[in-house]
């Protein structure tokens, strides 16, 4: 159980939300609902529409295409962005790989959120400048 | 009734300590509806209350005496069929025509909106007249596991005395008053305990909250109050807005219109950082600080009010394993409502909305309300009845050409799908073993996520800008497929339109429907 003053202090040791000052984290909390996951259930399902994204408090999940984990995501990392960003249904499943908790937001709400909060955005865009050097290593 | 509802004790109260298969926890409208729905299924259960009386939270709140959710007396459907559900939100659901539509014959005319006393009365009346047994004023204190010969029970420690059974049924609601631990905030009033409205007379209040309940004293308030102040680190959410039950509902967005017109009232963004008293008069001081950022602000006020929620009484549950999340305090749950780390115990009632489905387009059940919640409870007592106490699932075989009219009829009126939108889903298997068939009712998110034989799932959906339509999801050697049908401006979904795209999609999945015999949904 989390409480919402309890959990802006768990926010601010995110790295997504590292920039955000305490009122800041309190309104984060406030903006987003609090989510969790069984161990095997499927949070993101492959080609369905309407999903929304999720930041990491607590357990792992994989993303798994084709039945093949392509990666492993915990405390802190975040999914679902490039789904609710371009409007288009997933092209994996994300699955919690043991109980998991975490902070959902509603796709369509992302959007203002982001541009609210520009420091959390620029913070986003670091980590998916990150993902994309290592896939380009990777296939390099 | 089952053997076990008769007084046993002498003292007129139906199920004394002991053994049951099943045991009901709450009286509330979710103990109500899935004690009706079990004995409907020939399972025999107990069903214990902390309170006198039927109406879980409707024998107290809210406060200023009105609900927030609507019965239709007049309809574009019959009063009392099943496609009237969808325009009454506050009956439970029963199969006998003289128990169902019961809220309707009891509102006075004077609102679309029954008072508190009458949805109480509704469910009070639902209870008597369906004969729902329920041992009132026995209080469940604590919860343990035993192991016997034949597997585990838990035993339910009560106020006249233990209860043993296989399965557990919560449906306590979510109406502990929750308090966060802002400096000087415990010393504050919560909602629960407003005092009369007369006694705020001339008064500036400081209201912790901008939920509906915050809402809900402010607008009770403007009449009485010389200022109100409503504060909480984010922006309000408006259900107009989110297009859910989500948000402050549009019967109490008057101070907020105050608000934006500068008319007295003050809506604030921002974190409480203390209230202390100022030692004149009996007045408080506030300390706020803007969400926006910039220097914390001081408010003097005579009275405040936290409007900070409520939290699932769940007791000593977490302590036996049963995880919970969430600000309500809401145990994890599988999508048929079980507690998802201790097997066995299941949840009905407002509590049902920790199964939370799949969310689409942000859009959240209805599960917090009567009005999901009752399907929701009708659902768990045939799956519980299914796999703990070896009742069949009904199912009924279709015809090829009886699947289009039948589906196009579901999605035209089923207020299942209506009031549980991309939540719950009318079910057809195809199993070339066992032949077509309606398979009821099941949690969407179950659906998608089970596998099974090839079948069909009908629901309604909504997206990001408010459009509602029906969706297909179409489940074949394990996958599924996602099919949209168009929508309508008057989300009259069984024009030729709909009938011909559901027609092409059984055609694919090898139901040849002779669509053009068969009727338009009845309206």
């Amino acid at each position: 159980m989390t409480q919402l003053l309890e959990l802006a202090d768990e926010l601010g040791s995110l790295a997504l939300f590292a920039d955000l000052s305490h009122p800041q984290l309190e309104s984060v909390a406030h903006a987003f609902e609090e989510a969790w996951f069984a161990k095997d259930e499927r949070i993101l399902r492959e080609g369905l529409t309407g999903t929304g994204f999720y930041v990491i408090l607590d357990g792992e999940v994989a993303v798994r295409a084709q039945g093949r984990d392509t990666a492993v995501l915990g405390r802190g990392a975040f999914f679902g962005e490039v789904s609710v960003l371009l409007g288009e249904a997933p092209s994996a499943d994300v699955v919690a790989l043991r109980t998991m908790r975490c902070l959902h937001m509603a796709g369509p709400a992302l959007h203002e959120f982001l541009l609210a909060h520009p420091a959390v955005m620029y913070r986003m865009l670091l980590e998916q400048t990150r993902r994309l050097r290592t896939t380009t290593r990777a296939r390099g | 009734m089952a053997a076990s509802a008769t007084d046993r004790n002498g003292d007129g109260r139906p199920f004394p300590p002991g053994e049951y298969p099943l045991v009901v926890v709450g009286s509330g409208p979710g103990g109500l509806q899935l004690s009706y729905s079990l004995r409907r299924l020939g399972v025999d259960h107990a069903v214990i209350s902390a309170d006198p009386a039927p109406g879980g939270m409707f024998r107290r709140f809210p406060f200023f005496q009105r609900l927030l959710s609507w019965t239709k007396p007049y309809a574009p459907v019959e009063r009392g069929s099943r496609a009237y559900e969808r325009y009454d939100w506050n009956s439970l659901l029963a199969e006998e025509p003289e128990n169902r539509a019961v809220m309707t014959g009891l509102m006075d005319g004077t609102s679309y909106f029954p008072s508190r006393a009458e949805m109480e009365l509704n469910l009070a009346t639902f209870a008597e007249r369906a004969g729902i047994g329920v041992r009132y004023d026995c209080r469940w204190e604590a919860t343990r596991r035993e192991a016997t010969a034949d597997g585990e029970r838990f035993v339910l420690e009560t106020s006249d005395g233990e209860y043993r059974c296989r399965v557990a049924v919560f449906a306590v609601g979510v109406a502990e008053p929750y308090t966060p631990p802002t400096p000087g905030l415990d010393r504050v009033p919560h909602y629960a305990d407003t005092r009369p409205a007369e006694t705020y007379a001339g008064k500036r209040i400081f209201i912790v909250g901008k939920q509906n309940s915050g809402f809900e004293l402010a607008s009770g308030l403007l009449p009485w109050a010389r200022a109100i102040v409503l504060a909480s680190p984010s922006p309000a959410k408006l259900s107009v807005v989110t297009r859910s039950l989500v948000g402050i509902r549009a019967r109490y967005l008057q101070p907020y219109e105050d608000h934006v017109l500068a008319g007295g009232v003050a809506v604030l963004e921002a974190s409480i950082e203390g209230i202390e008293p100022t030692g004149d008069g009996g007045t408080l001081k506030v300390t706020v600080r803007p969400s926006a950022g910039g220097d914390a602000v001081a408010l003097e006020v005579d009275e405040a009010i936290a409007a900070t929620g409520f939290v699932a009484p769940l007791r000593d549950l977490p302590a036996l394993g049963v995880a919970t999340f969430g600000n309500s305090r809401l145990p994890a749950q599988t999508p048929f409502w079980e507690s998802a780390t201790v097997p066995g115990i299941y949840f009905a009632g407002t509590i049902s909305q920790g199964a939370a489905g799949l969310k689409k387009h942000g859009l959240p059940s209805n599960s917090g309300a009567v009005h999901g919640a009752r399907y929701n409870a009708r659902l768990l007592a045939g799956h519980v009845a299914e796999k703990h106490f070896d009742v069949p699932r009904a199912r009924r075989e279709l015809a090829p050409t009886e699947v289009l009219p039948f589906l196009l009829d579901e999605i035209c009126r089923a207020p299942e799908l209506w009031h549980q939108r991309a939540y719950l889903a009318r079910i057809v298997s195809l199993d070339p073993d066992r032949g077509i068939a309606d398979e009821g009712f099941l949690p969407l998110a179950h659906f998608v996520d089970s596998g099974g034989p090839d079948s069909l799932a009908a629901t309604i959906e909504a997206d990001a800008d408010g459009a509602v339509y029906p969706v297909v999801y179409v489940r074949r050697a394990g996958r599924i497929e996602e099919r949209a049908l168009p929508g309508h401006p008057l989300h009259d979904f069984g024009t030729d339109e709909h009938r011909r795209a559901l027609a092409a999609l059984l055609n694919e999945v090898g139901i040849s429907a002779a669509e053009e015999s068969s009727p338009r949904p009845g309206r």
